[in-house]
């Protein structure tokens, strides 16, 4: 068989049953959503290629669904994804001096994973839908909300 | 662009996706019209590049031209323009993406036309790119055709880029000579030299496409070993001469006096020449009291020629492909074989038709095929199983039961079968495989008369340019002009080599690549007194065994007809000289027949042949009649290991073979054995390195390679390549063991 566990086959064929039989590309986002998550959080060429085998999709097909959604990785990155959110309603209660610190309390830029792959620090998120609790960021889909230095400093400790 | 004001909508709506309704009044030029196209045009044209001075497009581009009718004479734009990297998307297609206006269109021709999505828009908003994503060619035998699609420079063709502007080229009607559906193509010259070719509109033939190899392939004709003079060899020696020389070397070879005469010469000539040229060819040969002539260089069975149709044709008008409901296959890739007609059976396949194959090979296609049949080496078992489940589903054995003692239907065969006789527009096809297999004329019988119980269409995918011409013209030892018998006939194409004539002449064939049996032709030449070759291009083989070289045009220097497969006669002109010496090879057959003092070769002009011509075929209509022998009894598959030769689509001619680009793409020769992995572990092969393989007591050691496309017991070799010449023929038993 592809390079696809069998949890992920698993799970592809749940989400295929919501489906019409003969539109198994419906459960592309789905398929990328798990494979990414068994995948330390990213997604490669053969993974995609596998993914494409399965719902019988042309590859470049779902080359172009991974390259669309920011919340697909086609690089290798951190196993933490941190994003903070620099909208308006963050920006005027000192989201840039949030993201400062992360970035040096990290030693990386926006963008940029650590180098012992602990951490991805995504590119700047707009509006997250938080704004009763700005600043905010989100730590692997997690949301931490009104945000001082201190505190990221805690969220920061516990990623392993 | 298309944006126009529809009265009552509140906005700007887009002609070309708004349906139209009663009553819809819209204005296409109101000045809410004409300011919404210019802020249109201003957005197109903001990360559009101003390199149109060094762009290829530029002069044809649709941009440009819209930019002329509806773009500012100032940019408002202060920003930095996007810049996209390139990418490489294989020898024939050029890509300078940061030209790219995202129309993707060539994404829809991938997926709508060429049936593999190759090309996509990755990224999103400003981010978003054409391309591949990863580094990859694309494969697709119609790609070019995305040049054409382009509506900027982002997609050119890379061997014709940076050589010429497109105004400075002029524009000749001409035919695509390397597959028999007769592609209708425009010649774009500049300074006597063809810069390119592309596309012209033909709705019944090639609608606006035009395959790859139709397409580059005239890179050809600019290759370093086009012959240029006339030569003669003496005493080993290669010498340039002109061409009264010539002429004279031949007279004194084959004229009166002493030559060789009547049936010990033999004549063989590409079905790619001109119908005047075939014409021209057979009745020299005649004149000279022979009736060798063929033009049927790959052919192996020539068993049943007397009941050949007067040609062998499609059975069908090319564009009736799409309609049909259902169509068997036996024996063919036209995916790389025949392209454009593979795009109509595809067409027909997407209706709801079911195309079928019945293939020693498991070829990828570019549509969902119907039930297909991997069959052993003849086809000839598989193809007697559909007949026995035709015979099984209509009653009846219709007097075959003899014949087809011992063959079982199964489950494929009698859902083919099913198909096959419920269509209400069915065909059953023969490829190129089925034609120049050693069982052809069982396989004519078989497909012949499932065609006929069935009431499908019977007919052929066509092997060459001017296969049906040949025919036509009396290119074959048992028929002269327009099909009339040639009384007991001369020498097949075989038949001649084996009989090592005393002469030959050869017209452009390159014995070694051409003929199915090179080393009978070889052998042939080596003993031959006399060897006179019209060739566009010197041949290490050639220059080896031949006496004399006569240098002829190809395509676009020549004039003359092709007729296609459905048996349309397309004549072309030629759109530049001929290098050098070289001439017309209808005006060098002429002068032979005239310095041999032979009647009936004062011609002034090709008209004067074609005229000829059509007299001696006049009132002859195409008709596959299903009149095939009959054989005694169906080949029993012999040894484990058989031999099946298929020529890839950029190896199938001279020309083709020496084009740069296509010669860079998978599509070409190479001297691999491929069997699948369950024959390699009975062979004792691991699949690694190189095999000796054995051929009619011929070694060769060739690189082994595992493919388990290919049917059990079938070793799978290229046709077309030098290098393969001395194994043996292309069918037949084979063995392999390790090197």
């Amino acid at each position: 068989m592809n390079g696809l566990s069998a949890h992920a086959r698993h799970e592809i064929d749940r989400w295929l049953k919501k489906f019409p039989p003969n539109q198994k590309r419906s459960a592309v986002l789905a398929a990328l959503t798990e494979v990414q998550h068994e995948n330390d959080g990213y997604l490669t060429v053969p993974l995609l290629d596998a993914v494409a085998e399965y719902l019988e999709m042309p590859a470049i097909a779902v080359y172009e669904v991974a390259s669309f959604y920011s919340m697909l990785e086609t690089e290798p990155v951190g196993r933490h994804s941190i994003s903070v959110c620099t909208n308006i309603s963050c920006m005027l209660r000192g989201a840039d001096d949030i993201l400062a610190h992360i970035e040096r309390r990290l030693g990386i830029h926006v963008g940029e994973s650590t180098p012992d792959g602990r951490v991805l620090l995504k590119r700047e998120e707009e509006c997250l839908a938080a704004c009763c609790g700005a600043p905010m960021m989100m730590v692997d889909h997690v949301y931490h909300e009104n945000l001082t230095g201190e505190k990221v400093d805690r969220i920061l400790e516990k990623l392993k | 662009m298309c944006l126009v004001e529809v009265e009552k909508a509140p906005k700007p709506l887009p002609a070309c996706a708004t349906p139209v309704m009663e009553g819809m009044k819209v204005k296409t030029r109101s000045k809410l019209a004409v300011e919404a196209q210019k802020s249109v045009m201003e957005f197109l044209l903001i990360n559009h590049p101003l390199d149109c001075p060094i762009c290829d497009q530029g002069g044809e581009c649709e941009l440009q031209d819209l930019a002329m009718g509806f773009g500012r004479d100032v940019s408002r734009y202060q920003e930095n323009k996007r810049v996209v990297k390139d990418k490489n998307i294989g020898p024939l297609v050029q890509t300078d993406m940061t030209r790219c206006i995202h129309c993707t269109r060539c994404v829809r021709f991938g997926e709508e036309i060429a049936g593999v999505r190759e090309l996509g828009a990755t990224g999103r908003g400003e981010f978003m790119e054409i391309g591949t994503f990863i580094e990859k060619s694309m494969t697709s035998e119609l790609s070019g055709n995305v040049i054409d699609l382009c509506p900027v420079g982002a997609l050119t063709s890379k061997p014709f880029r940076y050589s010429a502007r497109t105004w400075e080229m002029s524009q000749h009607q001409g035919i695509a000579p390397h597959d028999g559906i007769g592609s209708n193509v425009h010649f774009h010259v500049k300074d006597g030299r063809v810069m390119r070719v592309v596309p012209a509109d033909n709705e019944t033939i090639n609608e606006v496409w035009l395959s790859d190899r139709d397409r580059y392939s005239y890179e050809g004709m600019y290759s370093e070993d086009r012959l240029t003079t006339p030569m003669l060899r003496e005493n080993g020696e290669w010498r340039e001469v002109d061409w009264q020389t010539a002429f004279a070397f031949v007279r004194g070879r084959l004229g009166p006096s002493g030559g060789p005469v009547g049936a010990a010469i033999g004549g063989l000539i590409s079905p790619t020449a001109s119908t005047e040229e075939l014409y021209l060819f057979q009745k020299l040969l005649r004149s000279l009291g022979s009736h060798n002539v063929d033009h049927r260089l790959q052919q192996m069975d020539f068993s049943d020629q007397d009941v050949a149709p007067l040609f062998p044709w499609l059975g069908l008008p090319i564009a009736d492909l799409e309609q049909l409901d259902s169509a068997l296959i036996i024996g063919g890739h036209p995916r790389k074989e025949q392209p454009l007609l593979n795009h109509r059976l595809r067409k027909a396949a997407l209706r709801g038709g079911k195309v079928m194959f019945v293939n020693p090979v498991r070829w990828e296609m570019n549509f969902p095929a119907g039930p297909s049949i991997l069959s052993s080496s003849d086809l000839v078992r598989d193809s007697a199983g559909v007949l026995r489940a035709l015979l099984q589903l209509r009653g009846g054995d219709a007097g075959l039961e003899a014949l087809l003692r011992g063959v079982e239907a199964g489950e494929v065969h009698r859902r083919i079968a099913e198909r096959v006789v419920k269509a209400g527009r069915g065909a059953v096809l023969l490829g190129n495989l089925a034609d120049v297999s050693p069982h052809a004329s069982t396989l004519r019988f078989l497909a012949g008369t499932i065609a006929s119980l069935s009431g499908a269409a019977f007919g052929y995918l066509g092997a060459a340019a001017n296969s049906s011409g040949a025919w036509l013209a009396g290119a074959v030892p048992h028929r002269l002009t327009g099909g009339q018998s040639a009384g007991t006939g001369g020498l097949h194409a075989q038949a001649m080599l084996e009989a090592k004539l005393a002469a030959y002449l050869l017209f452009n064939v390159e014995p070694d690549a051409d003929c199915s049996n090179a080393p009978l032709a070889r052998a042939a030449l080596e003993t031959a007194r006399c060897v006179i070759a019209m060739t566009p291009y010197r041949n290490a083989l050639l220059e080896k065994h031949a006496h004399v070289l006569l240098p002829i045009a190809l395509y676009a220097e020549n004039e003359g007809t092709f007729i296609n497969v459905e048996g349309r006669a397309q004549n072309f002109a030629a759109a530049v000289t001929p290098p050098g010496e070289a001439r017309a090879g209808w005006k060098v057959l002429r002068m032979i027949g005239d310095s041999l003092g032979l009647d009936g070769f004062h011609f002034d002009s090709l008209a004067d042949v074609e005229r000829e011509f059509q007299q001696a075929r006049a009132g002859v209509e195409p008709a596959n009649l299903n009149r095939w022998r009959r054989p005694d009894r169906l080949v029993q598959s012999g040894s484990d290991l058989q031999r099946v030769t298929h020529v890839p689509m950029n190896a199938a001619d001279p020309m083709v073979r020496r084009a740069r680009a296509l010669q860079q793409t998978p599509d070409v020769a190479d001297d691999a054995v491929r069997i699948n992995g369950v024959t390699a572990k009975r062979l004792g092969l691991d699949g690694t390195g190189s095999v000796m393989a054995e051929q009619n007591g011929a070694n060769l050691r060739l690189p082994l390679a595992i493919d388990e496309r290919v049917a059990d017991g079938v070793a799978l070799i290229h046709g077309g390549h030098p290098g393969l010449a001395a194994l043996g023929p292309w069918f037949g038993e084979i063995s392999l063991r390790r090197a």
